[in-house]
């Protein structure tokens, strides 16, 4: 069957008309994906809110796992799949390889999304994301997330494919687009990571039907975290390409070195995959010297990998708004970004949130020792939302305004509602992070119903302020349910109801780039001498400042408990 | 050239990295290190480190010791269900055991003296968060964690589990005294 593309007339980017689609239906799925997992976020918001405490204890677990569950995997992996078919087909100006297995990959996921919701709504399957070892659920529960995982798996193979089928017809010169290599290095982390699933969900399920007997809690508890933490990291490899691709669109901007960017990336490849080691840090079953070489993904050289995004990406910013001439001072080529568009104000507090507040937070609780302080508390999902949601789904947001004309061939509704959704839902999802962690600090447990403890035989009274932070989460998890509530509804009704765009004419053949475009504006702004950065810099060496205070400081509270040994 | 498009130099990587990347690069490696440093200088000089002494263990063996232990070593016995509360042995010993849902027994410590507190669950997994103090330790069946604690202050502590555990989690709370 011949292969049709069209360019798009406003960026010049060339679409398979299958790979199109296969993008499309993907990124919908996954909106939809996000919306149940909007409305299980206000649930579990409203419940932990002290002055409210909305739903009784057995409705909460059920809708907190199915809120770990539909945002952490299934509105993510849908996403990234379609992120996967753009960087490369359409990048890469390509047709996709064996359109029909895009498909499987779709169904598969879709039929496995809805096995695993079912088994959670039908109530027997309340065992959270981690679904930890001996607590059971229901076989269809761990059948859903395998069915799932197969198709991801098999995404990962067209994408490949597709990067087999580019090089062979020759669609470009020399080597991958930076933002490919970036997909293709969260492609190459989720191949590990589904593999790590597959060796503990299988027989998991197994044992589920009766036919293992038993699982080892602290092997579970190993390998499941090498699925789960690692499926995160597809995130990160993700949306740091995105940062890199919002870059080059809004400002033409290129990497300062595509060495350094790659070597940062090749560091994820090599050392995110040990990511399970820093959830068992307050674990019985590994000794001190494992935890500690594989701290941080072994001794923090995946760390260094997003410290050296965190100044490539800004840089190569600064550095095109310093070839435009905004040269004034340290900041005027950031005070002259464009603030007012979606698509890069979503991407710079996607950077900035995930640098300074999921970054620093990650290493401080992946230290072997501090650990002890925030294990299992409040801290960690503040934690992970500011990298998961503020740095992942807020870049993914962020792109999206992008996509809709262009992909989805339909302008943007509310362009003023637009431009705000970025900030409400970024700046709200960062305070509720920090506060979050403040509760956690102060000791509030995770995934607990009741910190009044009614019904236990004594009682624990929270300090005033544990309330306080959990009164202020309630509050700002509200706004950020709203602000990202209004994504879903700005795209949804753009998809429906956005004045329709001209998707350019179709063509049998691949085209070079054409001139006056987006995609070609960038690839004439470009030279090779390096340009001074002075402003990065200064961004870089704050934040490796309030990295280094906070981390002391937290010493110092671990000097002040117990004594361990 | 553009990060969305191949790279315009065909030898990219013969291309000089700039300084301020060096620089950049340099200090983050260095902060890096002294990150993993300080990890295993704590293991040397520090007072806070996670045991390493772990035994595996089963339901039947671990409740078999925990009730020894207690039956030995009770003082009295606290609220309507008359949970006891126990001391540790002369040898400093004393046995937690974690279920659905309570922490066993009560433990009477001193402040300033050393315990070998064995850890484990009988059921699921259970999270032993000690509050205010806030230490917080994983508790997995089928491994008897032996921890050395130090108790700092006198006072009233609560275990709070934080390791969800099921329909009771939240009522799952135990108590360490400390004279």
């Amino acid at each position: 069957m011949a292969t049709t593309y069209r360019t798009c007339p406003r960026t010049g980017l060339q679409f398979d008309l299958d790979a199109d689609k296969l993008m499309r239906w993907n990124a919908v799925a996954g909106v939809l994906w996000l919306l149940v997992g909007g409305i299980t976020a206000l649930l579990v918001i409203l419940t932990r809110w002290p002055a409210i405490k909305l739903l009784p204890a057995d409705q909460f677990y059920l809708i907190l796992t199915a809120h770990g569950i539909d945002m952490l995997i299934l509105w993510i992996i849908f996403f990234e799949m379609a992120v996967l078919y753009f960087a490369s087909s359409t990048l890469l100006r390509c047709r996709i390889a064996t359109p029909w297995l895009g498909w499987v990959q779709f169904w598969l996921m879709v039929v496995g999304g809805i096995m695993t919701n079912v088994a959670i709504f039908q109530g027997e399957s309340s065992v959270m994301f981690t679904s930890y070892v001996p607590m059971q659920a229901a076989p269809h529960f761990y059948l859903g997330i395998i069915l799932f995982a197969v198709g991801a798996l098999i995404g990962c193979g067209v994408f490949f494919g597709t990067l087999v089928v580019a090089k062979r017809e020759k669609t470009y010169t020399g080597s991958l687009p930076l933002v490919t290599f970036g997909a293709m290095t969260a492609a190459i982390i989720a191949v590990f990571t589904i593999a790590s699933g597959a060796a503990i969900l299988i027989p998991t399920f197994l044992w589920s039907v009766g036919i293992i007997k038993e699982i080892d809690a602290q092997l579970y508890r190993m390998v499941w975290w090498a699925l789960g933490h690692s499926s995160q990291q597809i995130n990160v490899a993700a949306h740091v390409s995105i940062w890199y691709l919002v870059a080059a669109v809004a400002f033409g901007a290129k990497p300062l070195s595509e060495k350094v960017s790659r070597f940062a990336f090749l560091l994820y490849i090599l050392f995110l995959q040990l990511a399970s080691a820093h959830h068992l840090l307050s674990d019985p079953g590994m000794s001190a010297e494992w935890k500690v070489l594989n701290t941080s993904y072994f001794m923090y050289f995946a760390v260094l990998a997003s410290m050296i995004h965190g100044f490539t990406v800004p840089g190569a910013i600064e550095a095109a708004q310093r070839k435009k001439g905004f040269n004034n001072g340290l900041f005027e080529w950031l005070r002259k970004a464009p603030w007012g568009n979606p698509v890069f104000s979503g991407m710079f507090i996607s950077l900035v949130g995930f640098g300074f507040i999921g970054g620093i937070s990650g290493v401080v609780l992946g230290t072997e020792q501090i650990n002890m302080l925030m294990h299992n508390t409040f801290y960690v999902p503040g934690h992970f939302h500011a990298t998961v949601v503020v740095g992942t789904t807020l870049a993914f947001m962020a792109v999206t305004y992008l996509l809709v004309p262009t992909l989805f061939k339909r302008e943007m509704i509310f362009p003023k509602l637009c431009q705000i959704q970025p900030y409400l839902y970024g700046l709200s999802m960062i305070v509720l992070s920090l506060v979050m962690m403040g509760a956690g600090t102060l000791g509030v447990s995770r995934r607990h119903w009741d910190m009044a403890f009614s019904g236990a035989p004594f009682q624990y009274e929270w300090p005033g302020s544990a309330y306080l932070m959990m009164g202020l989460t309630g509050i700002f998890g509200v706004i950020a349910v709203i602000g990202g509530g209004l994504w879903i509804l700005l795209v949804v009704g753009s998809l429906l109801f956005g004045k329709k765009l001209d998707g350019g004419a179709a063509h049998d053949k691949p085209v070079p780039i054409p001139d006056q475009t987006v995609a070609a504006a960038a690839s004439h702004t470009g030279s090779e001498e390096h340009v001074k950065v002075p402003g990065t810099v200064v961004l870089a060496i704050t934040l490796l400042t309030c990295f280094v205070l906070y981390y002391f400081v937290n010493w110092k509270y671990l000097s002040e408990v117990w004594g361990l040994s | 050239m553009s990060a969305i498009l191949p790279p315009s130099e065909r030898l990219w990587w013969k291309t000089p990295i700039s300084g301020q990347e060096w620089a950049w690069i340099g200090i983050a490696f260095v902060w890096a290190m002294i990150m993993f440093t300080m990890m295993v200088y704590w293991h040397i000089n520090g007072k806070q480190n996670l045991s390493n002494e772990v035994y595996k263990t089963t339901t039947e063996m671990f409740t078999a010791k925990t009730e020894a232990f207690v039956k030995e070593n009770t003082i009295r016995t606290e609220t309507e269900q008359n949970i006891p509360v126990v001391k540790p042995n002369a040898k400093g010993e004393a046995f937690l055991l974690a279920r659905l849902w309570a922490w066993y027994p009560i433990l009477e410590l001193e402040a300033g003296k050393t315990y070998k507190i064995h850890l484990s669950s009988v059921d699921y997994n259970h999270g032993f968060s000690l509050q205010p103090t806030n230490i917080n330790i994983q508790v997995i069946p089928g491994y008897e964690h032996v921890v050395k604690m130090t108790p700092t202050k006198a006072g009233t502590y609560a275990i709070v589990c934080n390791e969800y555990c099921g329909i009771g989690h939240h009522t799952m709370l135990g108590r360490i005294y400390v004279k």
